[in-house]
């Protein structure tokens, strides 16, 4: 689904990724833990092609073909998807509107289906009436990145700290959600949706099962593993720590094997 | 009043001529035949469907003017005139005869325009409808019009001018007076649709006696050669005045809008919302003045602007006066061009940046429309969805 090779990211200027790799294979899920500012989400945006995330060098090949070229509209007609962050209030659009727009429907009414979709994820047909993102609160924000991500249905899902915020309840409810934007139910060889997880506390990852984990440092993928142990680790004894057993762990490994 | 941005030329009132041939009340149904689209664009429906009144300009001859509800009172300001003679204590009461070269004009010179009155306590169920329309190239229409809305009564219109797309250039000066009568409420929905050589003076005066409401909204969403308007509402003792107007500028449109909101009534409350859009050399001026003079009143004034093109201007000009300790008056004006963020978060739904920045356009156009029936407020909001679609 998604290969990143030895990528250099620039932001505004300031080298943010320097040489990073990740491959995601189709069905997979992911998740990537990191320090604040290390370069998770800038990752994220990078890979969607943001105006002012610049891609300095290595390669993205998404669905096997280089993407460079391509404006981030045309890598999301690809099949890319995004909850963001933080995202940006849009006045004078409504959410009704935009989980319309998600589904490429420009008519500018709530139909039945966004309706329907809505009530999953327990919102008010009110709520619909909002403009987006004006004064949602924390949790309000993530359902309702998951419920236009689930009006688009990409097939590579990026969440950037879905869980961050989430009160218990909701968080079950946020975790059903993407395990369905994942098709976490099908077996792994009828998955055709992979994702790409940020999270910090790992909460997602005991709501979600996961396929792999990965820490971020220093503008790379310092370490990667199952996912259970690499969370433990970074819980434990944190990301430094993580990443040196992990390093230590390939050494050994290497040494087997020479 | 400022006679716009100093040093400006004003349109050339000898330029224009007052000669209009005059058309017969019989064309009627050929002019509505060949005009339909232009006159459905401004809110005026030949058919009448869900109308209580409709009046229809053409030039200086009045073509209809017709009531479908009983008590209420659609005719030329003319006749009006001729019927009533007390109508003439409400001539240049709201507004001053020497205000300024065009309400002069207007004194001298008339070519009509509508009275529409409501009787005590009668509310319309559907809008009045009215259409001041000019068909003839280089003509001057000066029109003045007289709106009562009686005591408790309720009075709703859809008013919309325009022109033939054959006239390149003509001069419109309206004088409009409103008289809200004590717990009575006008709604006024005003849409131009003006081109691009057409010159245009309105000039209005609105007095809102105790407990009366005004509500207006303006839309202009095609281009202009220069228009240059400043509705005064007075507002007495509780009464209540909104006016919201949309506003996109585009081609070389000079468009100089406001409102005065003038509080001498104790306990009184206004609010001006204003929102225009500025693309391709356009120039607005956005004014808004709020006048605290009695105690306890309450005004706020929201003047938004956004910038699509670097060779637009848009000037914000918020004032608030109070005269009096215990006004309480707000404003916030704003001028920015379209944020990056926001193209960049509707591109990651799968909008080209085109496709975005009109999302964020017509988003920023689609204004709350509030205090019209259910009904037309959904007409008004149709309509500027589609105007704001055909950008
Ligand atoms: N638009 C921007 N302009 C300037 N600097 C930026 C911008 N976006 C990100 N950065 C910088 O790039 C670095 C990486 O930021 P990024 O948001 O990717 O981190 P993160 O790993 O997602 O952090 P967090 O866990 O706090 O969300 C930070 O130092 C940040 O300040
Ligand atoms: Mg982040």
């Amino acid at each position: 689904m998604l290969e990143i090779e030895n990528l250099y990211l620039e932001v505004d200027g300031r080298p943010v990724l320097k040489g990073l790799d990740l491959r995601i294979e189709k069905g997979e899920c992911h998740v990537l833990l990191g320090p604040n500012g290390s370069g998770k989400t800038s990752l994220l945006l990078g890979i969607l092609g943001f105006p002012r995330y610049l891609v300095t060098g290595g390669r993205i090949v998404f669905k096997g073909d280089d993407i460079d070229d391509l404006t981030t509209a045309e890598r999301v007609k690809l099949g890319m998807g995004i909850a963001f962050q933080n995202p940006p209030v849009i006045r004078g659009i409504r959410l009704g509107d935009m989980v319309g727009l998600c589904r490429g429907d420009k008519s500018g009414e709530i139909t039945d289906e966004t309706r329907v979709l809505a009530k999953k994820l327990h919102f008010t047909e009110e709520f619909l009436e909002r403009d987006v993102n004006a004064g949602f609160s924390g949790g309000e924000i993530k359902r309702s990145e998951i419920l236009q991500l689930m009006a688009q249905d990409p097939d590579f899902v990026m969440l950037d700290e879905p869980d961050s915020g989430v009160d218990i309840e909701n968080m079950e409810l946020v975790g059903d959600m993407i395990g369905e934007l994942l098709h976490r139910k099908e077996l792994p060889s009828k998955r055709t949706a992979s994702g790409l997880i940020i999270t910090h506390l790992a909460t997602i990852s005991g709501y979600v099962d996961v396929d792999w984990a990965h820490v971020m440092l220093g503008g790379r993928i310092a370490c990667s593993g199952n996912p259970d142990q690499v969370i433990r680790e970074v819980m434990e004894g944190g990301y430094e720590k993580c990443v040196k057993e992990c390093q230590e762990t390939q050494n050994q490994i290497l040494r087997n094997i020479l | 009043m400022r006679e716009g941005v100093s040093g400006d030329a004003e349109p050339d009132i000898e330029k224009y001529t007052l000669k209009s041939e005059k058309h017969d009340e019989k064309d009627l149904h050929t002019i509505a035949d060949e005009y339909e689209k232009s006159f459905l664009s401004v809110g005026y429906d030949p058919d009448e469907s869900e109308r209580s009144g409709s009046f229809l300009q053409l030039d200086h001859s009045v073509m209809c003017s017709k009531v479908l509800q009983e008590g209420v009172e659609v005719m030329s300001t003319t006749d009006a005139l001729l019927k009533y003679p007390w109508l003439s204590q409400y001539w240049w009461r709201a507004v001053a005869a020497e205000k300024d070269i065009y309400t002069r004009q207007v004194d001298r010179k008339q070519t009509h325009g509508y009275f529409l009155r409501t009787l005590p306590g009668v509310k319309t169920t559907f809008p009045l409808q009215s259409c001041l329309f000019i068909g003839q190239e280089g003509l001057s229409q000066n029109v003045h019009n007289i709106i009562i809305a009686e005591e408790g009564s309720e009075l709703h219109i859809i008013t919309g001018c325009s022109v033939a797309h054959k006239v390149r250039s003509a001069l419109h000066l309206g004088v409009s007076e409103f008289y809200v009568k004590k717990n009575a409420k006008i709604t006024f929905t005003m849409i131009h649709n003006w081109a691009p050589e057409i010159e245009v003076r309105p000039r209005s005066g609105i007095i809102v006696e105790e407990n009366g409401v005004f509500i207006s909204n303006y839309i202009s969403m095609s281009p202009v050669k220069d228009l240059q308007m400043y509705p005064v509402v007075y507002c007495r003792k509780n009464a209540r005045a909104t006016s919201q107007s949309i506003v996109y500028a585009s081609d070389d449109s000079k468009i100089d809008i406001g409102s005065k909101m003038v509080l001498d009534g104790e306990n009184s409350r206004a609010e001006v919302v204003s929102r225009s859009v500025a693309t391709d050399r356009a120039d607005v001026t956005a004014r808004g003045i709020l006048v605290g003079a009695a105690p306890n009143v309450k005004a706020h004034l929201e003047c938004i602007g956004l910038m699509l093109s670097d060779v637009a201007r848009i000037h914000s000009v918020p004032e608030l006066e109070a005269t009096v300790e215990d006004a309480t008056l707000s404003h916030e004006a704003a001028v920015g061009r379209i944020s990056e963020e926001e193209i960049a978060y509707l591109a990651a739904r799968g909008l080209s940046e085109e496709e975005a920045a009109g999302a964020i356009v017509r988003g920023f156009l689609n204004v709350d429309i509030k205090g019209l029936p259910a009904a037309l407020g959904e007409e008004v909001r149709r309509m500027i969805r589609m105007s704001a679609d055909a950008l």
